[in-house]
């Protein structure tokens, strides 16, 4: 883990670096952390400065990500609470909380929870697994790992929609690559994005398609991190190789696992290119997201407001979720990873 | 031992072909027609048919996106590197009061869905009037990947010594004199994985323009793709041959830069 090596986050420069000069120093620009032996106008000048450049360095980062990623979060929570067409300036008709209620008997959205669940259930107990299994294959002496490593993360870097349109292409009911296989087999084909009993599956698998390299790399990361004397002294004392990964590599994998369990639920919560180009998010909702189901009301049937209320809702799941994700499960990891007000108490 | 490895061996090419059969399944279907696509899916085609590939290759349809998705990548890269390297900058090397809730600040945006803003950020891009204009998508991709950005420039800056900054001062250096002659230059590796992370994402982005971009002059190629399959819905083989061109230019970026972009996932992964 890298936040290891360097000292913990968050704490301030050690300050032995920067005192030294700083007091002494005769440039302008920095203020020193105490207070400096020549207390006087040209220290006083320097603090000035240096406040004021770190107000303008700050600024532009400050402006465009409390407009563009604050600002919109609020905004969403402020429409959420009307009924708004989403035409011409602001909101008027408030309806309080009506849509909140509408939402949690919206058997879609209610569908759409389910779904997300199936989907994470699904990557943690097929797609990490089998992940990992390759990540250890690859930490393997093999001839050729780097040219399997390559064409293993390769999905990764094709946007998701490139992935749906060419798996539309494979999953297609006539000439698609799937079917043909299977009556090559014998077997009879399925119409497996329009048939509601499939179509979550067949999703399922092109997200594992696409996505099973980036937990592999992270896996590979994790597992070449840990110091090679820790297995070979397991395995001097004996250990068989699975005990070796179930008492060794395993737990030391911990903080890897539980990241990439947190990628997995964020990056489901927030699905929408894949299902979109894939699916459009059915047959008859079978396939639909959270995301899914926002973009619909809110750019295809006028309903803003209570497309900003599903928006509000997946913004306080994934933030409840990351807190206690955060909070219960990844706490002896990278404490202050995201927040780092621990370096406050 | 070597019959260990055949074994390993075995699953990574089955692994492999996983992969490689649906890629390879669209750039032979490229080169069939439609008839050949039902009779013989397999098979080499026969008659080769090269018209997909070239008519797609002549035609706007594909080198405008590609084009928009070039630039805007490219803007959004300067941009977001130029910003958060300074802002990191200050997390990394200045005291001040406020400034770990400010860094929480900015860390938190990690963990915010894009899909959560798209809605509200339609709307305030339309009040803003920055829709059909690149800057509509440009300026939030910014300010969306400066959360990763600067949680990785500021870990990196942090690692240089402290003597350096010491030395450029006593040499007259301002402080931004030390961050745009010294602090950069040495960033480099670093500045390179964060440049990396951003092409790819913002290459990839399709909510944003699709929403932002009404005008198909400004299509990128995400949004390009997925229109060109709605328009030649019964022309397989043509969307083949489409989809496999568009994928290029991400595979040929992925050769050259696949150790930044693996090691940024990874340094990424392990801080946020």
């Amino acid at each position: 883990m890298k936040t290891t090596t360097q000292g913990p986050e968050g704490v301030p420069a050690p300050p032995s670096r920067r005192t030294g000069t700083r007091e002494g120093g005769a440039r302008p620009g920095f203020a020193p952390d105490g207070p400096g032996p020549r207390v006087d106008g040209s220290l006083r000048r320097r603090r000035r400065l240096d406040k004021l450049t770190v107000a303008l360095f700050l600024a532009p980062a400050l402006a465009l990500f409390v407009v563009l990623v604050v600002g919109p979060i609020v905004l969403a929570m402020y429409t959420s609470l009307f009924k708004w067409n989403g035409f011409g300036g602001l909101p008027e008709d408030f309806v309080g909380l009506d849509n909140f209620r509408r939402l949690l008997e919206d058997e879609v959205f209610i569908g759409d929870l389910r779904r997300g669940l199936i989907l994470v259930v699904l990557s943690v107990v097929v797609q990490l697994p089998i992940a990992l299994g390759l990540a250890l294959l690859l930490n393997q002496p093999l001839r050729g790992r780097a040219f399997y490593r390559l064409v293993f993360f390769a999905p990764y870097v094709l946007s998701e929609v490139i992935t749906a349109v060419l798996f539309t292409m494979v999953f297609s009911p006539s000439q698609g690559l799937v079917n043909q296989v299977m009556s090559v087999f014998g077997m009879e084909g399925q119409e497996w994005l329009a048939n509601p009993s499939t179509v979550l599956y067949a999703l399922f698998f092109v997200i594992s398609w696409k996505y099973f390299g980036l937990h592999m790399i992270l896996y590979l990361a994790g597992r070449q991190s840990i110091p090679k004397e820790l297995t070979e002294a397991a395995l001097t004392d004996g250990a068989g190789a699975w005990q070796v990964f179930r008492h060794v590599t395993l737990p030391l994998l911990g903080p890897t696992i539980r990241i990439s369990i947190f990628l997995s639920i964020i990056g489901a919560i927030q699905l929408f290119d894949m299902v979109w180009v894939l699916t459009g998010g059915g047959p008859i909702h079978a396939s639909e997201t959270m995301a899914v189901t926002m973009f619909q009301y809110g750019f295809r049937r006028s309903e803003v407001g209570y497309a900003s209320a599903i928006s509000v809702a997946m913004f306080l799941i994934s933030l409840v979720f990351a807190l206690l994700y955060q909070r219960f499960v990844m706490r002896r990891d990278i404490e202050g990873a995201i927040t780092t007000m621990r370096d406050k108490r | 031992m070597r019959v260990k490895h055949l074994w390993l061996h075995l699953v990574a090419i089955v692994v492999g072909a996983v992969i490689i059969v649906p890629v390879a399944f669209g750039v032979l279907g490229g080169f069939k027609d439609n008839g050949q696509l039902s009779t013989d899916p397999f098979g080499l085609p026969d008659p080769w048919v090269p018209e997909n590939y070239t008519s797609i290759l002549g035609s706007s349809a594909f080198w405008r996106p590609m084009f928009n998705s070039a630039l805007i990548a490219a803007a959004t890269v300067v941009l977001l590197v130029l910003v958060a390297s300074m802002a990191a900058y200050i997390f990394a090397r200045f005291n001040f009061r406020g400034r770990e809730l400010l860094y929480t600040l900015f860390a938190a945006g990690l963990m915010f869905p894009f899909a959560v803003a798209i809605l509200p950020l339609f709307v305030l891009l339309r009040e803003l009037s920055l829709l059909n204009s690149p800057l509509g998508v440009i300026l939030p991709q910014v300010a969306f990947g400066l959360p990763m950005t600067i949680i990785i420039l500021r870990a990196f800056f942090r690692t240089i010594p402290g003597e350096v900054e010491e030395a450029a001062i006593l040499d007259g250096c301002t402080p931004f004199g030390f961050y745009w002659r010294i602090l950069l230059p040495m960033a480099r590796p670093a500045l390179a994985t964060v440049s990396v992370l951003a092409i790819v994402t913002s290459w990839n982005n399709f909510m944003l323009p699709l929403v932002v971009f009404t005008d198909p002059s400004w299509w990128t190629l995400p949004v390009g793709v997925q229109q060109f399959q709605g328009q030649y819905a019964s022309d397989t083989a043509r969307i083949l041959a489409y989809v496999v061109l568009a994928m290029l230019p991400a595979l040929a970026f992925y050769s050259v830069a696949e150790r930044q972009l693996v090691g940024g996932l990874a340094s990424g992964a392990t801080k946020g």
